[in-house]
């Protein structure tokens, strides 16, 4: 659906150039959710506004659907943008325009019939749950209202590919989720390929198949939504993974922990899909002779299934505790003793 | 009663001054608008990260903007007379007026315009470039409509300023309340005359700004 080859793209600045994306290859299917995470100034905001054309590669190619977009100009460019929607963090909506008027302007720029705009327009309204808020201008909506009025106007040409550009990255943490739940909803029934950028990796567990990890215009990593969440390889992931799978103050509680037991192993178990569901902790207790006590623990579901996190302090006699550790990695898990020197 | 007050104060002459400062002002705001749109827009499109991105052409018609902008209104009738003569074939009469009235605001109100165009939310603009939206339409639906209040009030300051500048056009004999004001009133000693003269300056000027008012209210929804 979108093949991004070889993309490169600089800036010429005062303090000289900048490789925004560098040598950039992606291939994102048809009917995917598809996310690019990574810090600012990662390039992720530049790539996704090459897709349609708001920036055009130094050097690369980028095809959408069959057009290549880095070569297109003029009236050409201008189809094929009515094709490629877009929301953005801050919504971007015209203050001057009531919601029916907003959501029907690119159907007037796509030179759309006022009655057929019209019915446009009402199913639209539907679909994004703002029935009854029609008429009212933008300032009068809240940033979930506003960012559905988005989503409304990016669909109304029927494209093909929706890109987000952070679009939940204004909204408090329930209108993220329900706008996150809308988008799920239209890629499920539209079959709408979605490409979202974002540096919250809430927003890439929630709703992604495949991320993309970018880190100063690069792509570090690529893979299933799951797999990078069991064994994220590099460190930057790691991070995202953690803004997820562990409390921000675990680092700290575990060292300290660590410090206080004298005897006996912290141990840091990963879950992953079906084995976050198995009771491991139970028959670890019934099979060997050892107090186990539980630390801390998460469980996160991903599109394709849950991943969790357990920190456990197991005591007894060392041939007891290495028994037990043989045990955890026979039973699916991921293990890992936890020492601070 | 009002013969008592303005006693010397000649009314027929005095409505057909006020007619004249009315259309005078009328007809340089109507084309001040059109010139000043258009000089705005073209500083705001050729300024630098923009859509018509243009280094020369900015600085041209910036520098253009600011020397008339510059010049003292009663210096630049007097530079204009040449110009208008040649335009309009006299130098006397309401109509001769408009040619310096119309210079000497359009530039004022560009600078503003510019300024209004620039309050926009580049993301707005932005996002009607990723909808595939044409030059022409993001200038009609976008940069005209969103700053449209900010251009009504700006209209209003700029045709209050017309008023004044009337005035002082009608000093070298373009007629108008200004002219009378100076003739019969100052000349020749009768202040009745520059007082009545005065207060329908300032009904005008009332009218204008609470016409702008009303009409930047209703046009912003923000």
């Amino acid at each position: 659906m979108i093949t991004i080859s070889n993309v490169k793209k600089l800036f010429n600045t005062k303090s000289g150039t900048l490789t925004a994306v560098d040598d950039v290859n992606l291939q994102i299917n048809e009917g995917e959710i598809f996310g690019v995470i990574g810090y600012s100034g990662a390039g992720k905001s530049t790539l996704i506004r090459m897709l349609n054309g708001l920036e055009s590669p130094t050097s690369g190619m980028v095809d959408v659907n069959g057009k290549v977009i880095s070569n297109s100009k003029g009236s050409d460019l201008r189809r094929a943008r009515q094709k490629i929607s877009m929301i953005f963090q801050h919504f971007n909506l015209l203050w001057s325009r009531t919601v029916r008027e907003n959501i029907s302007f690119p159907l007037e720029i796509a030179g759309v019939g006022k009655r057929e705009r019209d019915k446009r327009v009402d199913e639209l309204i539907e679909l994004v749950g703002l029935d009854g808020r029609g008429d009212a201008y933008p300032s009068q909506l809240s940033g979930g209202q506003k960012q559905r009025v988005g989503i409304a106007r990016a669909l109304a040409n029927e494209p093909e590919v929706l890109l987000c550009d952070e679009a939940t990255s204004a909204l408090d943490p329930q209108t993220t989720d329900a706008i996150l739940e809308l988008l799920v909803d239209i890629n499920k029934r539209m079959g709408l390929t979605i490409v979202l950028i974002t540096h919250e990796m809430h927003v890439i567990r929630k709703i992604c198949h495949r991320v993309a990890v970018m880190e100063e215009g690069r792509v570090v990593e690529l893979g299933d939504v799951l797999d990078v969440f069991k064994q994220p390889k590099e460190s930057i992931t790691k991070r995202f993974v953690q803004q997820v799978t562990e409390p921000e103050e675990t680092k700290e509680t575990i060292e300290q922990l660590v410090r206080e037991f004298k005897a006996g192993k912290v141990i840091k178990l990963t879950f992953v899909g079906e084995s976050a569901e198995q009771p491991v902790i139970t028959s670890l207790i019934r099979s060997f002779d050892l107090q186990v006590n539980i630390l801390q623990g998460k469980i996160s579901q991903t599109r394709n299934g849950a991943y969790g996190s357990l920190f456990i302090h197991v005591n007894g006699s060392a041939s007891e505790v290495n028994k037990a550790v043989d045990f955890l990695h026979s039973a699916k898990v991921g293990v890992e003793v936890i020492t601070y020197d | 009663m009002i013969e008592q007050i303005f006693p010397n104060v000649e009314w027929p002459n005095m409505w057909e001054a006020t007619y004249e400062t009315i259309y005078m002002t009328v007809i340089s705001v109507i084309f001040t608008f059109i010139i000043g749109l258009l000089l705005g827009l073209l500083l705001f499109l050729t300024s630098k990260n923009n859509i018509w991105e243009n280094r020369a052409v900015y600085l041209i018609t910036s520098i253009i903007v600011n020397v008339f902008r510059s010049i003292p209104f009663i210096i630049l009738i007097v530079l204009l007379i040449p110009f208008t003569r040649a335009m309009l074939g006299t130098i006397r009469g309401a109509d001769a007026a408009l040619p310096a009235l119309i210079i000497g605001a359009a530039p004022f109100y560009a600078r503003m315009v510019e300024i209004a165009l620039r309050e926009i939310d580049k993301g707005v603009i932005e996002a009607a470039r990723s909808m595939g939206a044409r030059v022409s339409t993001i200038i009609s639906k976008v940069l005209i409509r969103e700053s449209l209040p900010a251009l009504v009030s700006g209209i209003t300051v700029t045709a209050i300023a017309l008023v004044g500048y009337t005035a002082m056009a009608g000093v070298i004999g373009a007629g108008g309340l200004g002219n009378l004001a100076f003739l019969e009133g100052f000349q020749r000693s009768r202040d009745d005359v520059t007082l009545a003269a005065t207060i329908i300056i300032l009904v005008i000027v009332f009218v204008i700004q609470f016409l702008g008012d009303f009409f930047t209210r209703k046009l912003d929804k923000r």
